[in-house]
């Protein structure tokens, strides 16, 4: 547990610093992900510990984002002064993203058989 | 001072009262969620900013004050984002078979989320700065803001809306993806971390890890297109 835990963190940590130090325009806990990522295609296998801890931590990712969200209290007179247009935003961009995104999958992706699940009509699964 | 008010002051000005409340109602607003059915509008992050962002205004808290203690909850987002590399070495053959469609959906699922953020913001009468604010909301907190930072947007205020993004992308993306009968883990995963970030991660999650790993690659891959891409369309747009 504390070997895998520690591992993570070493990962941000290194990612913190090259995102930092080489001034790039992507997060440090992303740069992370990739080199655990790297870790794990150099090492072949994930390990119990890592699965263990890693699946706790994904298990809770929505929580992690509550205390971000709060903020929102802080900024309720600019979201007031501008509703209309930002609770807009919120939402058509989202959905026309989701749709966008999704189809383009759809229509390109001709490895991709579908989930297995079965939709409400029994599902149009093709291989 | 009676002694009701002597511990309230005291335990108001410490950590472990907002670190508390803060694990409290996300426990109780996913019981309520799952009681429900898992009905989106019940989506848990939002029921508990709901009750915590009402419950800090009746008290009169502050959100420093708050988040003394919901740091702790909040350092965490890091290592379970380096942990995202999990699901995807898990699922990285699925991932390397589809990786044109995926990089060309995540592209056009990054430029759409920008060019119409801008677009009806603009239509409405936004002004310049909340235009600026707006653009970038679809991406990880910390790209978001930078960007809006660099286009001259509000980034405090692109961090709350990155986060409503996320919720409503959760809450609604799944029923959506439903009606436009898009069945296949690939294609939903990629929508969810295209256009919701962290916390459509989290609801792909939910369902199985294939959604999971293809959400987790789309956030990641959707920061690093949004921060290339946004400045350059902001210019071209002037």
């Amino acid at each position: 547990m504390l070997h895998a835990l520690t591992a993570i963190l070493i990962c941000q940590l290194v990612g913190e610093t090259i995102a930092a130090a080489g001034g790039l325009p992507v997060p440090g806990p992303v740069l992370g992900m990739v080199l655990l990522f790297v870790v794990l295609l150099v090492r072949g296998r994930i390990g119990d510990n890592l699965e263990r801890v890693g699946g706790t931590l994904l298990s809770y990712l929505s929580l992690l984002f509550v205390p971000a969200g709060v903020g929102v209290i802080t900024h309720l007179g600019a979201l007031r002064s501008s509703l209309l247009p930002l609770a807009t935003a919120i939402v058509v961009p989202t959905l026309l993203t989701i749709i966008v995104s999704a189809l383009l999958v759809k229509w390109l992706d001709r490895t991709d058989s579908g989930s297995p699940e079965e939709g409400p009509a029994g599902g149009n699964i093709q291989p | 001072m009676n002694p009701v008010e002597t511990i309230w002051v005291y335990l108001a000005a410490s950590p472990l009262l907002h670190l508390t409340i803060t694990l409290a109602a996300y426990a109780v607003a996913e019981a309520a969620y799952e009681r429900s059915g898992r009905v989106s509008l019940l989506n848990p992050v939002l029921l508990t900013i709901l009750v915590l962002g009402g419950l800090l205004l009746l008290t009169g808290t502050s959100y420093e004050t708050y988040f003394e203690g919901a740091q702790f909850v909040h350092f965490l987002l890091g290592p379970a984002t380096v942990a995202l590399a999990i699901p995807l070495y898990r699922q990285f053959n699925r991932v390397k078979q589809a990786a044109f469609p995926l990089l060309a959906a995540i592209l056009s699922g990054a430029i759409t989320a920008a060019v119409s953020a801008i677009g009806v913001t603009a239509l409405l009468g936004a002004g310049r700065d909340i235009v600026a604010t707006a653009a970038p909301k679809s991406v990880t907190t910390p790209i978001a803001m930078a960007v809006a930072e660099r286009i001259g947007g509000l980034p405090s205020l692109t961090a709350v809306l990155v986060i409503l993004t996320g919720i409503i992308g959760a809450a609604l993306g799944p029923a959506l993806l439903d009606l436009i009968r898009i069945r296949s883990d690939t294609a939903r995963g990629v929508a969810l971390g295209t256009a919701a970030g962290g916390i459509g991660t989290a609801r792909a999650l939910e369902d199985n890890d294939i959604q999971g790993a293809f959400s987790g690659l789309a956030m990641g891959l959707n920061a690093l297109a949004t921060a290339i891409l946004v400045p350059i369309i902001w210019l071209l747009i002037g």
